[in-house]
């Protein structure tokens, strides 16, 4: 594998990164099964893309990207709380919305974004390549983020949030308005979605209507496996392992682009990426002994 | 965590080991796809048979490696950045977002995509003719000169063309756009009839019995979905249906004149060539597809009262039987 190929890996694991973060606070805090992100990753990538063209400044256009991804959260929040619809089914329709309504955005199944000013237009033409200095800006937004996040999860609402996902009866209880709890952390956790759906498209050079398909499942692969490498018991750790997961996905999809050589062609990659997947989810066990 | 480490840097060794310099080294093509389908495989298969044609065997001076992202555009970054990291001499991208993938990770080395329809807006050149930079292609855009030739030698008295569309196609406005651009050059007057639903076709098509001479079926899904409805307008008023898509001839529209995907890759194929030879994709121009087949319903014709004169049955390579 070479040096630009390991550092794509990272630079794309540190966006999915985001999006594991995102699950992580709905799947997990929240415990909310949520596949709207299907939806809100592609709706990033249309809303800052969209802006970027119509030559908004781009950090301004990545910010409404997020507060856009915030909205689909509440969105299926509402549909959850106050039509009772049931969360999964409430996730999967907003999600269906939104491929429609990212079309809408774009007026136009792709939006290109190759030499447009992006966040990242900086990072071009300097004495260390852009390839090398992308994944180290990535890495540094995306623990300022992680440790914003660490911040919120142990506030008094961040606690709320938890507790809700808990234990909503108890945090009901408790005096802990648990409607507002699910609509924050579902706003949130699409917001970071979205965040990283418009990074995506500024540093893949377009914003396309299907960027969405399987979102989800990276962003649960990657979460899973987190939890399985560092086995987390804090916040902080468990954040920590979501990037750790997510890096270590796309390092698996990278060594699956390179297995070839073994007979094995391009039609097998999926299944060679979930092969290797469930051979890292079991190494740590058999590290620590068969009988755990 | 040591002990995953290692294996894991073995994995990492095992892997690099095919990639050490061989004694005389084959050119290299990488192939770079967003999804399995019909269309896109034909056109890679056109694309290394005429590899092949020009002198370039895989395996023996010619090393393919060829990676589909399996509609995955997370893995199709990825392989962008893997061809990128091995510097093939030519990287083929079929596919508006592979093409802007590797366009994005890219500036230096030679991309030649396959399959795009819209090469300017989807920022992959600047100019089609000298595209200046590491980029150039084939773009499957419909041919709507040529089909409007083949409706003025068909139909040579029409003076009006109905066109019925869906307006909510993002597709079909740019097509139809483009036909109101070309169609007042070959004699035509474009007469508009939308059908925002497949339910609207008929009523769409009835309007424009007597406004129009000649009517045109664009790739609109809406309207092809609900084509039976403008044929049987078209048989009753006697006014002739003409299809860009080629398969609408089998099911009664008079004549289309379309493209194989396979044809694209082999056009594209050359253009590959031309690079492995030593030209600069900058000096290639972005070609549309050259190879153009014509579609015949002779059965429809007479229906809708259009004759087909010999010559032009004769270029046919399809004339669907009645």
């Amino acid at each position: 594998m070479s040096g630009i190929a390991l550092l794509g890996a990272i630079e794309i694991g540190l966006v999915f990164g985001l999006v594991a973060l995102g699950v992580y606070l709905s799947f997990r805090v929240l415990q909310f099964p949520d596949l709207t992100v299907d939806g809100s990753f592609p709706l990033g990538a249309a809303v800052a893309a969209t802006l970027i063209v119509h030559r908004v400044d781009p950090w301004l256009a990545t910010a409404a990207a997020a507060l856009a991804g915030a909205l689909a959260g509440l969105a299926t929040a509402w549909l959850n709380l106050h039509l009772r619809i049931l969360n999964l089914l409430a996730s999967i329709l907003t999600m269906i919305a939104l491929y429609s309504i990212n079309l809408r955005i774009m007026g136009r199944p792709n939006v290109a974004l190759l030499g447009e000013e992006t966040v990242l237009s900086a990072l071009q033409d300097r004495a260390i390549p852009a390839y090398v200095l992308t994944p180290l800006a990535f890495a540094v937004a995306v623990f300022a983020i992680k440790w914003l996040l660490d911040r919120f999860l142990a506030s008094e609402l961040g606690l709320a949030l938890r507790a809700t996902g808990a234990n909503p009866r108890m945090a009901r209880a408790q005096g802990i308005r648990t409607e507002q709890a699910i609509l924050s952390g579902m706003a949130l956790s699409n917001a970071l979605v979205a965040l990283a759906g418009a990074l995506f498209a500024q540093s893949q050079g377009s914003a396309d209507v299907t960027m969405g398909v399987g979102v989800i499942v990276v962003g649960l692969a990657a979460v899973i496996g987190g939890e399985a490498l560092l086995n987390p018991r804090t916040v902080i750790w468990a954040t920590t392992a979501c990037i750790l997961g997510s890096l270590l996905y796309r390092l698996i999809v990278a060594l699956a682009l390179n297995a070839d050589f073994l007979g094995l062609q391009a039609q097998d990659l999926n299944l060679i990426t979930a092969a290797l997947v469930a051979v890292a989810l079991v190494l740590p066990r058999l590290r620590s002994g068969p009988a755990r | 965590m040591p002990a995953f480490a290692s294996r894991f840097a073995a994995v990492l060794l095992l892997l690099a080991a095919p990639f050490a310099p061989a004694a005389e080294p084959p050119r290299t093509v990488a192939l770079t796809q967003i999804v399995e389908h019909p269309s896109l495989d034909a056109a890679r298969r056109g694309i290394l048979d005429e590899l092949a044609a020009a002198g370039f065997t895989p395996g023996q001076n010619l090393k393919v490696d060829y990676q589909n992202a399996q509609g995955n555009p997370a893995t199709a970054a990825q392989i962008a950045r893997k061809f990128v990291g091995e510097r093939p001499d030519v990287i083929v991208a079929i596919t508006t977002p592979s093409a802007q993938a590797v366009a994005a990770a890219t500036r230096e080395l030679p991309i030649v995509f396959c399959s795009v329809s819209d090469p300017l807006g989807a920022k992959l050149v600047r100019d089609l003719d000298r595209p200046g930079g590491n980029v150039t292609g084939t773009s499957d855009l419909s041919p709507i000169a040529e089909q409007l030739d083949l409706i003025r030698e068909l139909s040579p008295a029409a003076k009006r063309l109905g066109v019925i569309y869906n307006p909510g196609e993002a597709n079909s406005v740019s097509l139809v756009g483009s036909l109101k651009e070309l169609a007042p050059g070959k004699g035509f007057q474009v007469i508009e009839a939308a059908a925002p639903k497949s339910g609207d076709v008929l009523s769409a098509a009835r309007q424009l019995a007597g406004k129009a001479e000649a009517i045109y079926i664009p790739l609109d899904n809406t309207v092809v979905s609900a084509l039976e409805a403008v044929i049987k307008v078209g048989r009753e008023a006697k006014i002739p249906v003409y299809s860009a898509d080629t398969d609408s001839v089998g099911r009664g529209t008079v004549a289309s004149l379309g493209f194989d995907y396979y044809d694209v890759g082999r056009q594209t194929g050359q253009q590959v060539t031309r690079i492995l030879r030593g030209e600069k994709p900058g000096d290639i121009s972005v070609e549309r597809v050259k190879k153009l087949n014509l579609h015949l319903n002779p059965q429809a014709a007479a229906a809708m009262g259009v004759s087909i004169p010999d010559p032009i049955r004769q270029r046919a390579v399809n004339l669907a039987k009645p």
